[in-house]
């Protein structure tokens, strides 16, 4: 087998780019919740950068791109457990879009997508988890719903994938995973005390923005990498990637001064996550135009979306639902009207490629978004009747840092006076 | 011996304390605090939501003067810390019963 230099270079390095989002997102949540709950989430993150790197290499990666089982698309075979043949190809990845990496590099830089989704679905929870039940929830959630939708989407041998669904990033397997199972475990575990009558607000805007900013650099391996190789389907990647994350940032500001407000620098931060979500499943599959009407798009939406969980009374605590469900639907249905052959993949609806492709990605939602929602409820709830998944009120007025970690994040006070709720709290409607 | 007690806008510090200096004043203590009279807080925006602050950030200047000098000081205060605008803050005055240096164990006027 003959690999490519270049292309094994820059798949390495993308891994490594997308393994530091977890950190980055780490920061981006953590500057949201409030001073007593930063080493609580700070810890989810970090954790579930080692629990899915091991389970990736002990049974998750070969789920997801192993040889299929039984020819249906549904889920790959042990195969690869322990990374075992790691020197045969990857099933399915033949003709044009065969591989020129070693197979361990797509380990790698699949497992560091692996990592990063159950990080996301943090949000949706903050502040009230138990750390020793979400570790074991995590490990199950990698095996039986990401490992599953993973194989769906991105293994040419996947039913979605045979279908024709396009999902070049992660846009069904990353982002609508993710979004829906944050609503699914966060109705499950109910909301926070308070919630949503007392303030919570973000007790550190800056560690979000820096987070958000992190996000946004890795995001160039996340999705230019998808191209596994560095050519010129992974430099369309890349421009659509900033293109849609500037324009997601000036779309949800813009929307935030239309609706009588000022513009904020969570919203800019949201704002360009919101079109980074979005132009993940469609950044190999439009042009420039498409990338920069998906990310207006989403940043727009999602900014009118994250106010929606008021009215449904769902703590999704830091709006996973709002941008990365909404976000990935934004995205992963956009491709069929603004997918286009002279990028990569077929044409959508405006290019004169009719109904099927809108048809294919109006499926891959509905099929991983209620996957992964009744799965991830499923999970969470055996979880809740056999251990319990959440911290008792004591522990959770007190904070997960000095309650589950023994340690506070700063020894001055912040906004304690704010904290004790010093003042009235509206809901956005 | 009086105590006086004045709660200003935090940006005012330096003025007041040069004020004071010019007073003859040779101490004082000051700490962070937050409370609200007739200036209401602010409202913040976190993805929509709308937070009412009622708290207001001012600093609390302390210190012990004789009474003779007691008026000119708060007068010195006063014109030092007004903008003009609400939330300048308060100025009160209270009778100290005692007062002792910890060094030297001096006690009364000798101690300021």
């Amino acid at each position: 087998m003959h690999y490519s230099a270049g292309d094994t270079a820059w798949v390495l390095v993308s891994a490594a780019l997308v393994l530091f989002m977890t950190p980055g997102l780490a920061f981006f949540y953590a500057g949201m919740v409030r001073s007593k709950n930063v080493l609580g989430m700070l810890m989810q993150n970090f954790a579930t950068i080692a629990v899915v790197s091991l389970v990736w290499v002990f049974g998750a990666y070969s789920l997801a791109f192993g040889p299929d089982w039984g020819g249906a698309g549904i889920i790959g075979t042990l195969h690869f457990f322990g990374l075992a043949h790691s020197a045969q190809p990857v099933p399915g990845y033949t003709g044009a879009i065969a591989q020129h990496i070693p197979p361990l590099a797509f380990v790698v830089f699949q497992m560091t997508f692996a990592i990063i989704t159950p990080a996301l679905i943090t949000g949706s929870t903050a502040d009230r988890l138990r750390f020793a039940p979400f570790i074991v929830f995590v490990a199950l959630w990698s095996v039986l719903v990401y490992a599953p939708i993973a194989h769906w989407s991105f293994d040419p041998n996947g039913w979605l994938y045979r279908m024709g669904a396009e999902d070049f990033a992660g846009g069904t397997v990353v982002e609508i995973n993710a979004g829906a199972a944050g609503l699914a475990i966060a109705a499950v575990v109910g909301r926070r005390r308070g919630w949503p009558r007392s303030p919570m607000p973000p007790h550190n805007v800056p560690l979000t923005l820096l987070g958000a900013g992190i996000l946004w650099f890795g995001w160039f391996g996340f999705n230019a990498g998808s191209a596994l190789g560095a050519n010129t389907l992974a430099a369309h990647a890349f421009i659509n990637t900033n293109t849609a994350g500037a324009a997601g940032l000036l779309g949800w500001i813009a929307m935030e001064k239309f609706r009588g407000g000022k513009s904020t620098t969570l919203g800019a931060a949201s704002g360009a996550v919101a079109g980074l979500v979005a132009i993940t499943p469609s950044c190999g599959f439009v042009d420039a135009v498409g990338a920069g009407v998906i990310g207006l798009a989403a940043g727009a939406i999602c900014s009118v979306a994250v106010t929606a969980k008021f009215r449904m009374r769902l703590d999704d605590s830091l709006d996973v639902g709002g941008v990365h469900l909404v976000g990935g639907v934004v995205g992963t249905l956009l491709i069929g009207l603004l997918g286009t052959a002279a990028t990569g993949g077929v044409n959508g609806l405006i290019y004169g490629g009719g109904l099927p492709l809108l048809g294919h990605q109006l499926l891959a939602v509905v099929a991983c978004g209620a996957y992964s929602f009744g799965a991830t409820w499923a999970i969470a709830k055996v979880l809740d009747k056999l251990v319990g998944l959440r911290m008792t009120a004591e522990e959770e007025l007190e904070g997960m840092d000095t309650a589950l970690h023994a340690e506070s994040a700063y020894d001055f006070g912040g906004s304690f006076l704010r904290s004790l709720g010093g003042g009235g709290f509206r809901p956005s409607e | 011996m009086k105590l006086i007690v004045a709660i200003i806008k935090p940006f005012k510090l330096e003025d007041v304390r040069n004020a004071l200096t010019r007073a003859g004043v040779v101490g004082m203590t000051v700490s962070e605090v937050q409370g609200y009279g007739r200036q209401s807080g602010h409202t913040e925006v976190y993805r929509g939501a709308e937070y009412q602050t009622s708290f207001v950030p001012k600093l609390k200047i302390e210190l012990v003067v004789s009474d003779d000098v007691s008026s000119e000081v708060v007068e010195a205060i006063v014109e030092a810390a007004r903008t003009e605008k609400i939330g300048d803050g308060k100025v009160w005055v209270l009778g100290v019963e005692e007062l002792v240096r910890v060094r030297t164990g001096e006690r009364g006027a000798e101690a300021i």
